[in-house]
């Protein structure tokens, strides 16, 4: 399970909405206590790709994240990214560019306006998608 | 030689190429991650010339994107 603060969910939120209409990303660390995902830092990056439809991270701001989570002795639990106009589910994509089997992947979907709907799901052999519990406290 | 790698120092070979950091790491799909050797990014043209020497810090950054 992933758990994360409503202050970072309403970060997640926030930057979401901010780059709309495009697409936006960014990076989640924490620690792990109990088999729990404790999201202790979410990092806003830029989507390089200043699209509706595509993201990519900016690899200088990814790697100045990971040294953040390093030096503060948390582990990169994945990333998140935000669907302007479609659910909350990889796409075919969203699949084929999960190049990390081990990372798990956020999704919130903004296509109903008051009501975002964020999920996590681990995409292994970028093909094969489960969903992992998050709750939001 | 000692290399960092994703902040842990390591001893390698004198004369250690990039590829063989890669494969001595067990790097999954090396192709769609991104090195940077002290900061600055690895062309992926120039991975396999890259000759590492004493004190380096490599990451390897997988390529995160998608699309809805």
């Amino acid at each position: 399970m992933i758990q994360i603060s409503q202050d970072d969910y309403n970060k997640i939120l926030s930057h979401a909405w901010a780059g709309l209409p495009n697409e936006a990303c960014g990076l989640i660390g924490g620690v792990v206590e109990n088999d729990v995902k404790v999201v202790k830092e979410v990092y806003l990056l830029t989507n390089t790709d200043e699209s509706n439809e595509h993201f990519s991270m900016d690899p200088k701001e990814q790697l100045a994240a990971i040294k953040d989570m390093r030096a503060k002795g948390y582990v990169q639990f994945g990333n998140w990214h935000s669907h302007p106009e479609s659910p909350s589910r990889p796409s075919e994509e969203d699949k084929r560019l999960a190049y990390d089997s081990s990372a798990r992947y956020l999704i919130l979907s903004l296509m109903e306006p008051g009501n975002p709907v964020l999920n996590a799901f681990i995409i292994k052999d970028r093909t094969e998608v489960s969903k992992e519990e998050i709750s939001i406290v | 030689m000692t290399i960092i790698v994703a902040g842990e120092k390591k001893e390698y070979k004198d004369g250690l190429t990039l590829p063989e950091l890669i494969e001595a790491e067990k790097v999954e799909t090396p192709e769609y991650v991104s090195v940077s050797i002290n900061e600055e990014f690895v062309d992926s043209g120039d991975v396999a010339t890259t000759v590492l020497k004493d004190g380096d810090s490599v990451e390897f950054l997988y390529f995160m994107g998608g699309g809805q």
